[in-house]
């Protein structure tokens, strides 16, 4: 039986969400809170998104999107352009070539996984930015945020996986 | 058919192993050219980060708003708590700012009187637009803040940033309806100073942390911790004395400077337009007697308030006994 138009653009629409809500994350991420010290160490949302559904969906995260969601961070954040859209691919492309190794685990070791990804990505983002500004930059900032990052990921990726489990079995 | 099918499988998915990695390695290249075109031209890129900013500066007006009530809201309750302590507090300033008040008036008259004997040119007065804050662009690199307000609002690029407490930073990329603040704590942010008791001049550099340094300092000049730093005008690009911090700490190579303002309260900003043309207009200076003409000029440039231009004169004439 061939699905109807209606059954097809409901397809589309929840395949897309995984992009559309991450790009809604980096919105989410700039908008000011007014919490003293806070904005400087602010978690990048959009990196723990993406490395969520490049683990467990990567079909639904296609590297044009990764590219895209990293170039709208950078306008949005004021860094140079084109440094977490480098970053983000680099996540990416990381965890695709491992994907056999993250198959199947439990989310401890996806989370420890998560914790040296996103280890890569500040020294990454650190050494991209120092490069461009033809400085070394003060770090300090960076290592607060990577814990936030750390920190942070089992919350949204809880908030990701019964989002999953819900549109898995209505599949 | 069966063995066509797995024939063809077997053919098309290296292929498309090949093309997905091929594009993989398409966008890295795209990212790395990117940051290189970002390097050379960099009025380019900012142009195009506008575009983008002005097309989500409505959502992010709106997402913004809530989390401002919010934190008006424990504010309030923050200020309920100390009410008798602060009620003390503002007695006691208020009864020193009298004296001060008189103080002031009592200048300020002979400041007019001195002006007059001097025909002295007066400063235009400075037009200003308040906006909104619609976004912390957070992160641990980038310092700057998107504002609500654009080239509609007759926000222009290089206007400096102020609040009641001091400078916040000016403005580096304008659209329609959104603009950019640079902070002072940017990496990037360069700003003419000067250190009040002595009038020391000395460039406030951001270095990504949120205590900018003082560089190029006056060779000889001395600093010492709690003296006040102030805009210096030089370069054209922001108006005398607007206050940017207190000297906090001494070294070497110079000083480190904690700001008046900080970035977190941040919620209603004025954008000052004084009229000035700078040198980020990169409009060369004509050496001219000034007279009517360069009023109109200033008037064109600066159409938010009338301009109070004093009398105008040469500078021999003030010579003149």
């Amino acid at each position: 039986m061939k699905p109807t138009f209606g059954q097809r653009l409901d397809i589309v629409t929840r395949n897309s969400l995984p992009v559309l809500f991450t790009l809604v994350l980096v919105l989410v991420n700039v908008v000011p809170l007014h919490i003293p010290g806070f904005s400087r160490i602010v978690p990048v949302l959009p990196l723990l998104a993406v490395y969520h559904w490049s683990v467990y969906r990567p079909e639904l995260m296609p590297p044009l999107a990764v590219f895209f969601i990293g170039l709208i961070y950078d306008i949005l954040s004021g860094s140079p352009l084109g440094v977490n859209a480098l970053v983000f691919l680099t996540i990416y492309g990381v965890v695709i070539f491992q994907q056999r190794f993250f198959a199947g685990r439990s989310f401890v070791i996806v989370w420890m996984g998560f914790g040296i990804m996103a280890f890569v990505a500040s020294v990454e983002s650190w050494i991209l930015v120092s490069i461009l500004s033809e400085s070394i930059v003060e770090p300090r900032a960076l290592v607060f945020q990577y814990i936030l990052n750390v920190g942070f990921f089992p919350l949204l990726a809880w908030l990701f996986l019964r989002w999953q489990h819900f549109y898995l079995r209505s599949d | 058919m069966k063995d066509d099918a797995r024939f063809i499988s077997k053919i098309a998915q290296p292929v498309r192993g090949l093309a997905h990695r091929f594009a993989y390695l398409s966008l890295i290249v795209a990212a790395f050219g990117l940051m290189m075109v970002g390097k050379v031209d960099a009025v380019l890129m900012e142009r195009a980060r506008t575009m983008v900013t002005d097309s989500v500066a409505p959502i992010m007006d709106t997402m913004s708003r809530p989390v401002e009530s919010a934190s008006q809201f424990f504010r309030k309750v923050e200020a309920l708590w100390g009410m008798y302590e602060d009620n003390e507090a503002l007695r006691g300033d208020n009864e020193r700012l009298n004296q001060w008040q008189a103080v002031a008036r009592h200048l300020e008259a002979e400041n007019i009187a001195l002006r007059e004997l001097l025909n002295f040119t007066a400063e235009p007065e400075a037009g200003f637009v308040s906006a909104r804050v619609i976004a912390d662009t957070g992160g641990a690199f980038a310092h700057s803040l998107l504002l609500g307000a654009g080239s509609r609002q007759r926000v222009a690029k290089g206007q400096a940033v102020v609040t009641g407490a001091g400078l916040v930073g000016r403005i580096a990329g304008v659209g329609k309806r959104s603009s950019r603040i640079l902070l002072i704590t940017d990496l990037s942010s360069r700003i003419p100073v000067m250190i009040e008791p002595g009038r020391q001049r000395a460039i406030l550099a951001g270095d990504n942390t949120d205590r900018p340094r003082l560089i190029h300092m006056t060779p000889g000049a001395t600093l010492s911790p709690g003296d006040l730093v102030v805009t210096s005008g030089h370069g054209g690009a922001f108006p005398v004395g607007i206050a940017v911090g207190v000297v906090s700490d001494v070294n070497d190579k110079g000083g480190v400077v904690t700001p008046f303002v900080a970035r977190d309260r941040l919620e209603l900003v004025k954008v000052v337009d004084f009229g000035l043309q700078g040198i980020l207009r990169a409009q060369p200076i004509e050496e001219r007697p000034i007279s009517a003409p360069v009023e109109e000029e200033l008037d064109k440039a600066h159409t938010t308030t009338p301009i109070e231009s004093g009398n105008v004169t040469s500078s021999g004439d003030s010579q003149d006994p």
